[in-house]
């Protein structure tokens, strides 16, 4: 059993004074108390009160694991295209099979597929047709893959039993590609896009920011100037421009690293701007000074005294500047200047949905990848909101 | 006030400074230059090609200089003769092709931050009055939708479902039957009717966060003692909220200009991009994919130049609004 104090609260038995008469029990008990929760869990406990942000941070979290196990999760590889099957319809699951004497039987499977002409324009559309059975099932050997490109493996988190059926859960594309497995695959790029460019916005903003507002003067002055000029551009015209210049014989992976690094470098003035700030106002702080004054150097006082305190606050910041990463390389990659295939990202997946008669035609192919994009700004900022909230000390 | 515009207007000059040097290396940035590519087409469809025209277009554009002489021969063709360079692609001055889409791409602006004015005042100011009410959560949400809704998926999705339900083709800013026809009152009531798709497109994003700005603001001063005295003194509460906290809340309606006008002009590039329309977007576009780089270029630095004069207005209007700006 831990002692109590007078509310009641755990003290660690290990931190306290026994023995010392000037300093009454009371008193050490509540110093004690409150110096065992840490500013991380006090930010922790906060935010975990916000359902909204914790709800976001689980659909983020889905969304990385989904990025994470691409090839498990998705039934069909990204390239295969079936050309028997172009367009063809999102079919529903449905769990029993009626027999044909009346009963019904437990039968997890997608109904098949049949070709309809279209009276007018006499094209050929596929329709689901109810009479035929897929059957499906969980672990299902399916196209062979190699996870994260080392582990070759052949089982598939869902997919028909019969790996030659058609389950095209969120229907096909001009090629006959399954949407809903280059959907998980594009997840993987779109998400990580934004997580890597954070990266380089964080480094760049946290070093010119730092710089800006430790010393001040005419170096503060040039580095707000050139901050100055690159928010006041307009974003897309500038992205167009850069990424433009990428040559079209570039690898598929040389291309993706330099649209990271063209995203994040019109996306760390922010960050510069907000870390000066906090710098600013935390230069003439005591700790800073006394810190000075014991003789700590530059450095040290740069990244153990100062950076340390708005290590939150960053945290926040660039929880918020992730859904711009994502939103610019899905921009880019619709235009056909970012990403190009054969790469999936939600951005290419958009390039089929241009054409307004494709969408005419197949809406699934413009409704699921925006959803995807939708979903995923959202959560971030619901989630950056939700932290930035938390990590603010003065908030009640 | 004087004083303050005339150092106001000095402190541009640098930033376009940075702005024009941008622009030049988005120019210079493409490997090979258009001259290599054009004599090399030309020779392909065999056509003579011109040595002293090549030594003409060199000497032009100095394409054997160093950056720094051909920026300093850029900068200057365009402050001394408007001379922007020439478009390959078009064979024609840039400044000949640049100027009716830089128009059009104003117009779009500016109704746009119009819209987005018009309609973020009045929920913007519901919003703070009616906190945590039906009303004001629904507003929340379609703001919350609003941002996160990249502008060109909203207008995939608008073009759809106009196409779909209301049989309307939307691309464009006149129906086809009247691109060619001189203005008359048929023009512009089509001219409009296509206008609403563009402009909402373009301002949901700004109106979204213009709400959020104005109802945290007016939320701030709704609960100031100066609003109780107006309240206890027996005026009516239209007038209240009005005539006092709501001016107060203004400011930052005054300065959106300064940070709406980047997003709006990014938005009216990818949208008329997307919607087809005739701004600086598709221009700006075939050009970066053409590589028809003095084009683009001056396209990228004339749209930096416009936001940069609406930062101007803003910050001259929010000053003429408030004179604690003007004196500091």
């Amino acid at each position: 059993m831990g002692a109590r104090d007078t509310l009641g609260k755990h003290i660690d038995p290990a931190l306290m004074v026994v023995d010392g008469p000037s300093i009454s029990p009371l008193k050490q008990g509540k110093s004690v108390s409150i110096a065992t929760i840490g500013p991380w869990r006090l930010i922790a406990g906060k935010l975990i009160r916000q359902k909204v942000a914790m709800a976001a941070g689980a659909v983020i979290l889905f969304l990385y694991l989904v990025g994470l196990f691409a090839e498990f999760l998705a039934p069909a590889l990204p390239s295969t295209s079936k050309p028997q099957y172009t367009y063809a319809p999102p079919q529903g699951i449905s769990l029993f099979v009626t027999q044909p004497d009346g009963s019904t039987e437990f039968n997890p499977h997608v109904k098949g597929y049949k070709i309809e002409i279209e009276k007018v324009a006499l094209r050929r559309t596929f329709v689901v047709d109810d009479s035929k059975v897929v059957p499906i099932g969980f672990f299902v050997k399916g196209p062979a893959y190699e996870l994260w490109g080392l582990i070759p493996m052949d089982r598939h988190l869902i997919g028909p039993l019969n790996p030659n059926d058609p389950m095209y859960l969120l229907g096909t594309d001009r090629l006959g590609r399954d949407v809903f497995s280059r959907l998980i695959y594009g997840t993987r790029v779109s998400m990580s896009i934004g997580l890597v460019g954070v990266a380089v916005s964080l480094v760049l903003g946290v070093v010119f920011g730092s710089i800006s507002g430790f010393y001040g003067g005419w170096v503060d002055t040039v580095i707000q100037r050139i901050i100055e000029v690159i928010s006041a551009m307009p974003t897309i015209p500038l992205w167009l421009g850069l990424a433009a210049a990428i040559p079209l014989t570039w690898s598929p992976v040389s291309v993706y690293f330099v649209i990271t690094i063209i995203v994040s470098l019109l996306g760390w003035t922010s960050l510069a701007r907000e870390v000066r700030g906090r710098f600013l106002a935390l230069r003439s702080e005591d700790f800073v000074t006394a810190a000075r004054l014991d003789g700590s150097s530059e450095a040290r006082l740069i990244f153990r005294h100062i950076l340390p305190s708005l290590t939150s606050h960053i945290l926040a910041v660039v929880t918020l500047a992730v859904p711009t990463m994502i939103v610019a390389e899905t921009s880019l990659s619709f235009l056909g200047i970012g990403l190009k295939p054969p790469v999936v990202s939600w951005g290419v997946l958009l390039q089929d949905a241009q054409n307004i008669r494709t969408v005419a035609t197949a809406p699934w192919l413009l409704i699921w990848p925006s959803l995807a994009v939708i979903v995923a700004v959202l959560s971030f900022n619901f989630f950056g909101d939700g932290l930035r909230d938390a990590a603010d000390p003065y908030d009640n | 006030m004087l004083g303050y515009i005339f150092k106001r207007v000095l402190y541009m000059i640098p930033t376009l400074f940075g702005m024009s040097l941008i622009s030049f290396l988005i120019i210079q940035l493409p490997p090979g230059d258009y001259l290599t590519s054009m004599i090399a087409t030309m020779s392909d469809s065999g056509q003579a090609v011109d040595p002293a025209e090549i030594e003409r277009l060199k000497e032009i554009y100095g394409f054997d200089d160093p950056f720094y002489i051909q920026y300093l021969k850029w900068i200057w063709g365009i402050l001394s003769r408007g001379d922007f360079g020439r478009s390959f692609e078009w064979n024609q001055p840039v400044a000949d092709l640049i100027w009716a889409r830089m128009g059009s791409t104003l117009v779009i602006s500016l109704l746009s931050l119009l819209f987005v004015w018009v309609v973020a005042l009045p929920i913007g100011i519901y919003s703070a009055v009616r906190r945590h009410t039906v009303g004001d959560h629904i507003f929340t949400f379609f703001g919350f939708i609003g941002l996160a809704v990249p502008n060109f998926i909203l207008a995939l999705i608008l073009m759809y479902v106009a196409y779909k339900y209301l049989g309307q083709s939307v691309g464009g800013l006149n129906s086809p039957e009247f691109a060619e026809a001189p203005w008359s009152l048929a023009k512009v009531g089509d001219f409009l009717a296509h206008l609403w798709i563009p402009i909402i497109i373009i301002g949901a994003s700004g109106t979204a966060a213009l709400i959020r700005i104005l109802r945290a603001n007016l939320t701030d001063e709704l609960h100031k003692p100066y609003v109780i005295t107006a309240r206890a003194k027996g005026l009516p509460e239209y007038k209240v909220i009005l005539k006092y906290p709501v001016r107060i809340a203004l400011n930052p309606f005054v300065s959106a200009i300064g940070w709406v006008l980047p997003h709006l002009v990014s938005g009216v590039t990818i949208t008329a991009i997307v919607l087809n329309l005739p701004t600086a977007g598709p221009l700006l576009f075939r050009a970066l994919v053409s590589q028809d780089m003095y084009l683009a270029g001056s396209f990228i630095l004339l749209l930096s130049a416009l936001t940069l004069v609406g930062m101007l207005l803003s910050d001259l209007l929010l000053a003429l609004l408030d004179p604690r700006i003007r004196f500091n």
